[in-house]
This record gives C-alpha cells, sequence and structure tokens, in this order.
C-alpha cells in the first residue's frame, strides 16, 4: 500500500486522477467544447489530407510571413479563451448581489481572472504584436527574411508551448489565483501550494524565451537587412515602432525572467526572496516585475502606433505628418519607459519625494504620446481620407485611445491615485488604452495586411459590422467601471453587498454581450471572405494604394519577398517608385539564396512543454529527461552546417512571370 | 549615374564578408597582455585593500574598491571584448551605453524606491536590530 | 562594391532594383545578435544585483558575510578566471593565424581553467552548508547564492559550448561557421569575466568590509 503510494509519486510526482475537475460543470462543458471543436479540426485536417503539407510548409517553416501568420492565428484562439474567461467574469459580477452568490465561487473566479490577465497581455497581445511584425517588417525594409530564420520558428513554438501550458491547466490541477503578475507573497508556497503559480511560472519562462528571441531577431533584421538607400530616416514608421518596440522587449523581458526564477526559487528550493519571514521582502517583487512592466505597456502600444501611422497616411493618401517628431517621440517614449514603474505602487509607501518623481516622469511619458496623436490628425488634415475598414479603426482608436490617455494621466497624479488604486477606475482605464490602442491596432493591421498576406480583401461589410459592436461594446462595457471606481468599488471581486451597484454591472455585462457579437461577426467576416476569395481577390499586389515596400510584390509574396533587392530613395519607398515610373525587371534572374526549413524548433518547444509539465507536477525523472533532451537536440542541431538552399533561377523565372500575367489581368 | 548608385550602397545593406568583423580584430598578444596586466592590477589593489584593512575609513575603501572595479570593467571591454565606438556600425556601441543606463537606472532606482520603502513601511523587529549593532 | 541596376525607361529616372546582388546573409547579423543577447543577460545579473543591493543586508539574525567569506579563496577564484581570459584571447589570436592544433590547446587550457573555478565555487558552497549558511537560512543568503550560482551556471554553460566547439572545430577544421562560433563563445567568457568583476567587488569585498 505504502509502496504503492510512493511508486505513483515517483511516476506521477503529485499528480492524482482526484486533480482533473471532473465535478464542475462550467468546466465540463468547455472541455466537451475543446474536445469536439478539436475532433472537428483534425478531421478536416486529415479530409483534406492537410497533415503532410501543415508539417511541411507551416510547423516546419522558417518562412517570416507564415510564422507571422501563425503567431495571429494562435493570437486569436487565444483571444476566444480570455474572452470567455471576461464573459464569465462580467456575468458573474452582474447576478452576485447580496443572498445572490452568482455561479463561480471565489476559489473558480480567481483563477478566471487571473487566467484573463495573463492571456490576454502574454498570449493574445504579445503574439499579435510579433506576429505583425513578423510579417511586416522584413517586406517592408525590402528584406527576404528574418536574419535569424530559425530562430524565429523556435520563437514561435516557443510562444506556443506557453500557452499550451495555460491552457493544460484548464483541464488538468487548477490555474494560478494570484493576479495576472502573481504577487508574493500570496504566491509564495505558503499561501499558494498547488500548481496554480507553477503552470503560471513556466508558461510564462517558456514563452519568455521565444520572445526575447525573436526580439534579439527583428532587432538584428532590421539593423542589418535594410534594402539598400533605406537609411534609418527613410524607415516605414512601422519599422521604426517595431525597432523600438524590440529593444524595449530585449532589455525588458530578461528582468521578467529573473524575477520569476526567484519566485520560483522560493516556492521550489524555499529561499527567502519574496517570503514574509528570515528576511524576504515582498515589495521587492513588486518593484522588479514593475521595472519590466512599463515597459512592457509600450511593448504593446508601440507597434500598433506604428499600425496606425501607415494606415494613416495610405489611406489619406499624404505623407506622414511630422515623420521626424513621431520618430523622436518613439525614441523618447523608450527610454521614458524604464523612469515611470513606481507609477503602477505609489500608494506602497514609498513617501512624498519617490512618489512625486515618478507621477512627474509618468506625466513627462505622456507628451510625446499627445504628439503622435497630433501628427495622426494633421495627416488626416486636407488629406483625401477614404474611410475604409483599416481607416474606421484608426478613427475609433484616436477618440478611445485619447480618452484613455487622459484618465492615465489622473492616475498619474499621487493622490488622485490614493483615492483610485486598485480601485475599477483602473480596469476601465487599461482597458481603455489596451482595448482601444493595443487590440484596435491589430485589428486595423489584420484589415490592413490580410489581402497582402492572402491574396484578397476582407469582407467590408462584415468588417463594418464587427467594427461598429467592438466600439459600442467597448464603451458600454468600461464606461460603467470609471463610475464605480470614482465611487470607490475594488477590483477583483467576485461578490458585491451593496444592490445600488448592480445597475452598472449589468450595463458592463451587456458592453461585453455587444463585444461577443464583435467577435462573432469577425468570425463571419473571414467565413464570408474565404467563401467569396475570388470575388474579393486583388490581383495587383496594390489593393489599397500603398506606400511601402510590401505592396509593391506580389500578394500573397513568393517566398523569396523580391525577386531583386528594391533600392530606396526616399521615405514611402513604393510611393516614389510609383511616382516616377518605375519598371519592374522582367529577366535576368538569379539563383535565390534561403534557408532551409528545420523540424528542430518545434522538437525544441515540444521538449519544452513536456519539461514545463514535469516541473508543475515534481515529475523529476521526466523533468531530467526532457532537460538532458533540450540540450541533447539543441547541441545536435549545431552539428547541421547545410541549412540554406538555392532557388534556381527559373523557378524564381517562373513565379515571376505568372505575375507578370496577373499584373496584366488585373 | 554610378556614383548614385554608389552612394546609395554606403547606407542600410550591409553586405559582409567573413572578414567583415576580423576587421575591427581580435586584438594582438600585446592589446591582450596589456588588458591582463592591467586587469591583474586592478584586481590585486582592491583586494589588498580590503584583505590588509588598509584604509581606516570603510566607507573610503568601498568607493575606491567601486571605482577600481568600474576601471577594470572598461579594461575588459575596451581589451577583451575588443568594443568600439566604430564595431558593426556602432551599433554595438549604442547597445551597450542603452544597457548601462538602464542597469544604473535599476540599480540605483531599486535601492532608492526600496529603502524608502523598507523606511516607511517595515520597522525593524528585534532580531534585526540586535543584527545590526553587531 | 559595385553593383549592376536596370536601367528603367526614362534616363533621368533612378534605379529601383539590383540586378547583381549578394544575398542576404545572416552571417552579418550573428555578431550584432549575440551581442543584443550578451546585453540582454548583462540586465538578468543586473536584476540579480539589484537583488543583492536591496536584500544583501538582511540576515535575520543569521551569519553574516563577514563570517562566513573567504577571500584568499575568492583570490584564487578570480585568478582561475583571469587566466582563462586571457588563454581564450591566445586561442583567439592563434584562430587568426589558422593554427587548428594551438587553437585547440588554448581553447582546451580555458576549458580547465573555468573548470577550476566552477570547481572552487562548488566546494565553497558545500563549505558554506556546513557552516550552516544555505540559500534558505535568510534573504542575504538567497540573493548571494542566486546571484553567484547564476553566474556559475553561466560558466559552466560556456565550459559545455566550449567542449562541442572543439569537438566541432576537430571535425571541420576552422572553417568560417567555425570561426564565427569561437568568436560568440569569445564574447561570452569574456563577458563572464566582466560580471565576475562585480560579483568579487560588490558581494564578496565590500560583504567583508562592512
Amino acid at each position: 500500500m505504502f509502496a504503492n503510494l510512493d511508486l505513483q509519486q515517483l511516476i506521477l510526482g503529485r499528480f492524482t486522477f482526484e486533480q482533473i475537475p471532473y465535478q464542475e460543470p462550467i468546466l465540463q462543458g468547455t472541455f466537451a467544447g475543446v474536445a469536439v471543436v478539436g475532433l472537428a479540426v483534425i478531421g478536416v485536417i486529415t479530409y483534406y489530407r492537410f497533415w503532410g503539407p501543415m508539417w511541411r510548409d507551416w510547423i516546419t517553416s522558417i518562412d517570416h510571413k507564415k510564422i507571422g501568420i501563425m503567431y495571429c492565428i494562435f493570437a486569436a484562439v487565444m483571444l476566444l479563451r480570455g474572452f470567455a474567461d471576461a464573459i464569465l467574469m462580467r456575468s458573474q459580477q452582474a447576478v452576485a448581489f447580496g443572498s445572490e452568490q452568482g455561479f463561480l465561487p471565489p476559489h473558480h473566479y480567481d483563477q478566471i481572472f487571473t487566467a484573463h490577465g495573463m492571456i490576454m497581455i502574454f498570449f493574445v497581445a504579445m503574439p499579435f504584436v510579433t506576429g505583425m511584425m513578423n510579417f511586416a517588417v522584413p517586406l517592408q525594409i525590402g528584406a527576404r527574411d528574418v536574419a535569424f530564420p530559425f530562430l524565429n520558428n523556435f520563437s514561435f513554438w516557443m510562444t506556443v508551448a506557453g500557452g499550451m501550458l495555460v491552457m493544460v491547466s484548464l483541464f488538468v490541477g487548477e490555474f494560478s489565483r494570484a493576479t495576472w503578475l502573481a504577487y508574493p507573497p500570496l504566491s509564495e508556497a505558503s499561501m499558494s501550494p498547488g500548481v496554480g503559480v507553477d503552470y503560471y511560472i513556466w508558461a510564462l519562462q517558456i514563452a519568455g524565451i521565444g520572445t526575447l528571441l525573436s526580439g534579439i531577431n527583428l532587432i538584428a533584421t532590421i539593423v542589418k537587412m535594410r534594402a539598400p538607400g533605406m537609411t534609418m530616416m527613410k524607415l516605414p514608421i512601422f519599422v521604426w515602432s517595431s525597432l523600438c518596440t524590440n529593444i524595449l522587449i530585449v532589455a525588458a523581458f530578461p528582468i521578467l525572467t529573473a524575477v520569476l526564477a526567484m519566485l520560483s526559487l522560493d516556492r521550489y528550493v524555499g529561499t527567502h526572496f519574496f517570503t514574509n519571514d528570515l528576511g524576504g521582502n515582498a515589495m521587492l517583487y513588486f518593484n522588479l516585475i514593475w521595472i519590466w512592466g512599463h515597459p512592457e505597456v509600450y511593448i504593446l502600444i508601440l507597434p500598433a502606433f506604428g499600425v496606425f501611422s501607415e494606415i494613416t497616411s495610405t489611406f489619406c493618401g499624404k505623407r506622414l505628418f511630422g515623420y521626424t517628431s513621431m520618430v523622436y517621440a518613439l525614441v523618447v517614449i523608450t527610454i521614458l519607459a524604464y523612469l515611470v514603474w513606481l507609477h503602477h505602487f505609489f500608494t506602497m509607501g514609498s513617501g512624498a519625494d519617490v512618489n512625486s518623481f515618478f507621477g512627474i516622469t509618468t506625466m513627462i511619458i505622456s507628451i510625446p504620446t499627445g504628439a503622435k496623436i497630433f501628427n495622426w490628425m494633421f495627416t488626416m488634415y486636407r488629406g483625401r481620407i477614404r474611410f475604409e475598414v483599416p481607416m474606421l479603426w484608426v478613427v475609433a482608436f484616436i477618440v478611445t485611445f485619447v480618452i484613455g490617455g487622459m484618465t492615465g494621466v489622473l492616475l498619474a497624479v499621487p493622490p488622485a491615485d490614493f483615492v483610485l488604486h486598485n480601485s475599477l477606475f483602473l480596469i476601465a482605464h487599461f482597458h481603455n488604452v489596451i482595448i482601444g490602442g493595443v487590440l484596435f491596432g491589430m485589428f486595423a493591421g489584420v484589415t490592413f495586411w490580410f489581402p497582402k498576406a492572402f491574396g484578397f480583401k476582407l469582407d467590408e461589410f462584415w468588417g463594418k459590422v464587427a467594427l461598429v459592436f467592438w466600439v459600442t461594446g467597448f464603451y458600454v462595457a468600461f464606461m460603467p467601471l470609471y463610475v464605480l471606481g470614482l465611487m470607490g468599488v475594488t477590483r477583483r471581486m467576485q461578490h458585491f453587498d451593496d444592490p445600488s451597484l448592480q445597475i452598472w454591472f449589468v450595463i458592463a455585462a451587456i458592453g461585453a454581450a455587444l463585444i461577443a457579437c464583435g467577435i462573432a461577426s469577425q468570425i463571419v467576416m473571414f467565413v464570408v471572405s474565404i467563401r467569396n476569395r475570388d470575388k474579393l481577390r486583388d490581383l495587383t499586389g496594390d489593393p489599397w494604394g500603398g506606400r511601402t515596400l510590401e505592396w509593391s510584390t506580389s500578394s500573397p509574396p513568393p517566398d523569396y519577398n523580391f525577386a531583386f533587392t528594391p533600392v530606396v530613395h526616399d521615405s514611402d519607398a513604393w510611393w516614389d517608385m510609383k511616382n516616377r515610373g518605375f519598371a519592374r525587371p522582367m529577366q535576368g534572374y538569379k539563383p535565390i539564396h534561403m534557408p532551409k526549413n528545420t523540424a528542430t524548433g518545434a522538437i525544441l518547444a515540444g521538449l519544452n512543454f513536456a519539461f514545463g509539465i514535469a516541473m508543475i507536477w515534481y515529475v523529476w525523472w521526466l523533468a531530467a529527461l526532457s532537460f538532458l533532451a533540450i540540450f541533447v537536440v539543441a547541441i545536435a542541431h549545431t552539428f547541421n552546417y547545410k541549412r540554406d538552399y538555392y532557388i534556381p533561377a527559373d523557378t524564381v523565372s517562373r513565379t515571376e512571370g505568372q505575375r507578370t500575367r496577373e499584373l496584366e489581368m488585373a | 549615374m554610378s556614383a548614385d548608385a554608389h552612394h546609395l550602397t554606403g547606407h542600410g545593406q550591409d553586405t559582409h564578408d567573413s572578414h567583415a568583423h576580423s576587421g575591427g580584430g581580435h586584438g594582438t598578444v600585446q592589446s591582450y597582455m596589456t588588458g591582463f596586466v592591467l586587469s591583474v592590477i586592478l584586481t590585486v589593489i582592491p583586494f589588498w585593500l580590503v584583505m590588509g584593512n588598509v584604509l581606516d575609513n570603510s566607507l573610503v575603501t568601498t568607493l575606491v574598491i567601486l571605482a577600481l572595479g568600474g576601471v577594470q570593467m572598461v579594461v575588459h571591454v575596451v581589451y577583451f571584448l575588443h568594443m568600439s565606438t566604430k564595431s558593426e556600425g556602432g551599433w554595438t556601441f549604442m547597445a551597450l551605453i542603452f544597457t548601462i543606463t538602464l542597469v544604473v537606472i535599476m540599480l540605483s532606482g531599486s535601492v532608492w524606491v526600496m529603502y524608502h520603502l523598507n523606511h516607511n513601511m517595515m520597522p525593524m523587529d528585534a532580531h534585526d536590530v540586535m543584527n545590526n549593532a553587531r | 562594391m559595385m553593383h549592376a541596376e536596370t536601367a528603367p525607361p526614362g534616363a533621368a529616372a533612378p534605379v529601383f532594383y539590383q540586378t547583381d546582388e549578394e544575398g542576404h546573409h545572416s552571417e552579418g547579423s550573428t555578431m550584432l545578435g549575440f551581442w543584443l543577447y550578451l546585453m540582454s543577460d548583462c540586465l538578468i545579473f543586473a536584476t540579480l544585483f539589484a537583488t543583492y543591493g536591496v536584500l544583501g543586508r538582511s540576515y535575520a539574525a543569521g551569519p553574516t558575510p563577514k563570517e562566513l567569506f573567504d577571500l584568499p579563496g575568492i583570490a584564487v577564484n578570480t585568478a582561475m578566471l583571469l587566466f582563462s581570459s586571457i588563454t581564450y584571447g591566445f586561442a583567439m589570436l592563434e584562430m587568426d593565424r589558422d593554427r587548428v592544433k594551438q587553437t585547440q590547446i588554448w581553447l582546451a587550457v580555458t576549458g580547465l581553467f573555468g573548470a577550476a573555478f566552477v570547481f572552487l565555487e562548488i566546494r565553497e558552497f558545500v563549505h558554506l552548508f556546513h557552516e550552516g549558511a544555505p540559500p534558505w537560512r535568510s534573504a542575504f543568503l538567497s540573493s548571494f547564492y542566486t546571484l553567484v550560482s547564476t553566474h556559475g551556471l553561466h560558466v559552466s554553460m560556456g565550459i559545455l559550448w566550449l567542449i562541442v566547439l572543439m569537438v566541432q572545430v576537430r571535425k571541420h577544421g576552422l572553417i568560417v561557421e567555425n570561426k564565427r562560433r569561437l568568436m560568440c563563445l569569445s564574447m561570452f567568457w569574456h563577458f563572464l569575466d566582466l560580471i565576475w568583476i562585480g560579483v568579487f567587488t560588490v558581494v564578496y569585498l565590500m560583504g567583508v568590509l562592512e
């Protein structure tokens, strides 16, 4: 009996079959849903014999365009998960008043808000942003791939491995209840002994490696692989914003890695970094994690700024107003992002001197951001604005983001923050900037670059329907939270006693339902667009009258992006080429040097996933084994020196000939 | 025409061949030895200062060894890492400066913030008081 | 470097495409990319230093640096790392002269110095454990062990990498790829030496001082 127990512990660690939450109806339903959808997907792939192509052309692909697309698909799937959490919270808060306890017990509710925050930031916003940069940056600078194509594939699969760990926690064990940043001492082993926080830690550590490497990759790409003539001040503004974002990633994520490593040492080894006893100091965790956390905010928003800039100038048919000031604003934000972190914990008690310093730096950082808003408005001023779907997202963004920014300046005033801290006002503020800024930016970007990625536009009608639902839904959902926050209602509550508050929560829930309609319209938009793809087809490769180099090649672009490397004379290079009567070279193609696909990235990420699971459940043999395997596979990969090949000249010639015919047809 | 083209290729794309880096060089025997001797000196002095209790004032000693440590880091960067303002078109140098800025912000900021937080929020308990006293 | 370009019709129009070009080689980016990685690693150490700076006096009535640290031992350790730096430098100089055997010898010497460093560090830790100063004794010891052993772990990884590279040099000689890898490891190795300057100054010397 006793020996039996030991054996089970040896093999399964602390996993027992009671850890699978059979008895929870919500999870049963979710599991059934996931199982049905999963089986359907597997069925479809098998039916269309897509397994082989999927492995060859996607999973092992090191093509930056495909990796970018996969990032965006991953982000969209995780958005559904994160939004499901949001709907649960909004409905729970709309009903749980007085004697009514609602349908989510605190134990479950706490997991949901933790998962919602963490998923939305790390597995929706981050992959969306990274995917968009991956897809567009090499095209915009006239390059054929990123600087380190294999690392790019590896980064993507590490991000997915992290996301999968979070998803597994839904059905095996539990997720963290210690908020999206896992604040100690709550996240310490003494307070959260279960697997929840460990899921959180390992998901972030594994995905974090991917994020860091893709950051290094994109910086090297932008610095080293620009087309001839493209000086720094001729870079498309999206590339500039990507550069700043990736600098922030490389300079911020190591801090997160180190802090989480210390938290895991506390949990696994019993050290005393952030514990309450033996000299540990939980406040240090807040301090360190926000040194990462504030730059993270700009990591998310800067690429969105870049997308908005590109769209504004394209759809106004004008050069971006104040390009130079835009660049300087980006650079200033990049540096100032490291000087404001304490405004996330004004109330912790660092005193008036410290608080004033960080309050002032926070207000200063709103200046470059404001300058950007004016730049977009002056670009629109006297432009021939075409209000197509991407441009409509820009308008929705400008209005929404300004409101969010102003509430942010309110929160930057330390005395005001003492009233509003930890209240729903704060929740409303950051959703205002993240939904209104980042998410709208990503939706605009998807609509904008979709024709480039797939060769046909998205359906305009459903795009507009989605936009209307999203924008109204956002306002209905979050404006009540400002009101509640000003009344002093705190965040993270599973139940309220005061029935007079209920009406506001009901309105907010209606808003969430409207957003759900928005998401549904987006799904319909994709289905309708794919079905009508022949009608929506774009043969020119330049459906919007674009200005930057990605629109100079075909849609979708060939594997090698550009048969001949473009030469740049002006910012808005493609616009310049069109205006000055460029001629597309039709012969003299050369073999093109390209990197080879490899499965190593996916295999390594799989092993990391296994390692994560093993560490979470204390399955030490598997941890040791997978750790060893990671090293063996990685080292074996370095023994492969033949990582590239040449696309023969006649293949290039054939592809370009096809393009010539399409251009004639268009 | 050709001047134009030449001008263009000067920017942006760096077409490196394998020897592009050795231009920046890994130094010579002489430069390595210079770096080595300097770091030996810069290592020995602080150890001597601390182990020999040379200066009475421990604050002064602290400042001196910190300064010597800083100098030694610069020596390593110059003689062993062969960092110059020109390597990789100045990008590595810029990255270094940016990193140093962030390290300074982080170290000084954390110590400053945490000092005030501890001062205001964590009155020391008896154990720590005793401990500090001895 | 000259490129042939297609002249579009209309002589005044400038050149928009390179028709004769070198492909984009990732080789050109490796050193920059690796440098960026080192900078990110530097920030990991900075975080650990900041932690040590904040928690380094939280003894929780446990042992203090003055009671624990053995400066002569640390001096020997430092010497190991300094020697390994200069021997790696010699390996690089031999590599420049394309002398495989000498390069390998100097790499092996570097690895041995590195191994000696790791060995001495482990011995120090064992000694500390016997003194009743394990990492879970106090916040000071937690931050001390984490900072120092993170550095030690990096050195160990460097040794593993060095062994792999020696095998690869033996197999393929000093080809371009291997030279590039040796240069990356060189940067890594000297970078670790640089971090160690911070460790012995801030942790050991200043710890014993106060």
